[in-house]
């Protein structure tokens, strides 16, 4: 029954090799699906590679799908997994610097780590521009503080908000991604261009 | 050719379906999500430590992760982040990708390049430290629990890439 760690009471350090496997896990997945290439990143906003959209939304809905088995089996107290809590100001204004900052510097953290391990030299310099992120924000936390904060939801849920059981979300999710699977398919088709990520 | 084969990237539904039960292991062995950014800010909140420990102990965004003596270096993010970089590695030497290069459009220098990698990642990083996570810890992580902040965050990321994609084509096509 999970979540281990915190069911169990693990010790930190348990957790933290747990930690360890994750990243090798996510790092490894990210770079075999292509995100250690920002031009195969950007193309997902110029109709010419999808792939961004493919692995993307099959890895929420394949998460989510076994997640919500996982609980009906009585195998995952999804009490106990955190649930992003929702500050409606700082959600969506976070999100539009985040997408001016993708399309920007054609990674996101997750990729631009992925990239910069396997020697994509503008990955490093993105993540310079990470870091340098970073230490702003926190230089300039006592200034937005206020915005960060309002609006506050608490951790609520999208199935709950929509007076839907959470199974039944899902499954609607699961048609809605097969949906825009097949558009992406279209999509690809109709803006081909030659491979951009061949030439090694 | 057999190199060529062994270059190609792994077909994308088969990609995220691995990126998919990585997060699920991650839920059901840690009860929560992945995520990248945190690492990040983990790593500039410890130097900043290291640097100017009177600034870290006094300034009201750093203090509290050096209360009771923590160490922002050894948390789970930050751990996870330092996976994911031999993760990123093991794969692209398996797969042959292993290369010092810049990736850009023919059409911009070098320079270009990397000024706007480096506008574009300070950015996104401020942006998921307002929002309390990026792609993954926000976005992928928060659809997974059904946060209503999650699908929020997500559709604010991709539909602002899309307005802006019009002014940056020349860095991509």
């Amino acid at each position: 029954m999970g979540p281990i760690s915190t069911l169990y009471q693990l010790p930190e350090w348990m957790d933290l090799m747990f930690a360890l496997f994750i990243g090798i896990g996510f790092g490894f997945a990210l770079e075999q699906a292509g995100f250690s290439s920002s031009r195969k990143l950007a193309g997902m906003f110029y109709g010419y590679d999808t792939t961004v959209l493919k692995v993307f939304f099959t890895a929420a809905v394949v998460a989510l799908t076994g997640a919500q088995l996982l609980s009906y089996f009585g195998l995952l107290d999804l009490r106990l997994v955190y649930v992003n809590e929702y500050y409606v100001n700082a959600a969506i204004i976070g999100g539009i610097i985040m997408g001016a900052g993708f399309i920007m510097g054609g990674f996101c953290p997750g990729t631009g780590v992925c990239a910069a391990s396997i020697g994509k030299i503008d990955a490093m310099v993105y993540l310079l521009g990470g870091l340098t992120g970073a230490f702003l924000f926190a230089e300039t936390w006592p200034w937005i503080a206020e915005l960060a904060g309002k609006n506050y939801r608490g951790a609520v849920k999208i199935n709950e908000t929509l007076g839907l059981s959470p199974a039944l979300f899902t499954v609607l999710l699961v048609a809605a991604a097969a949906f825009m699977f097949w558009l992406a398919e279209k999509a690809e088709k109709r803006f081909a261009r030659k491979d951009i990520t061949s030439d090694y | 050719m057999k190199q060529m084969e062994k270059r190609k990237y792994m077909n994308p539904y088969w990609a995220g379906t691995l990126l998919g039960l990585v997060l699920l292991a991650a839920m059901f062995l840690s009860g929560r999500g992945l995520g990248a950014s945190g690492g990040m800010k983990y790593l500039v909140v410890s130097a900043v430590g290291a640097v100017d420990k009177e600034h870290a102990q006094t300034a009201p965004f750093y203090s509290k992760y050096f209360e009771d003596g923590k160490k922002p270096a050894l948390n789970w993010l930050s751990i996870e982040l330092f996976g994911l970089v031999i993760g990123g590695f093991a794969s692209g030497a398996i797969s042959g990708r292993l290369k010092l290069k810049t990736e850009k459009s023919p059409k911009i220098r070098n320079w270009t390049r990397f000024l706007f990698a480096f506008l574009g990642g300070c950015l996104f990083v401020y942006g998921a430290q307002l929002a309390r996570g990026c792609t993954s810890g926000a976005a992928l992580s928060g659809m997974a629990v059904l946060s209503v902040a999650g699908f929020v965050t997500m559709m604010a990321i991709f539909g602002s890439a899309y307005l802006f994609a019009w002014f940056f084509r020349k860095l991509w096509i």
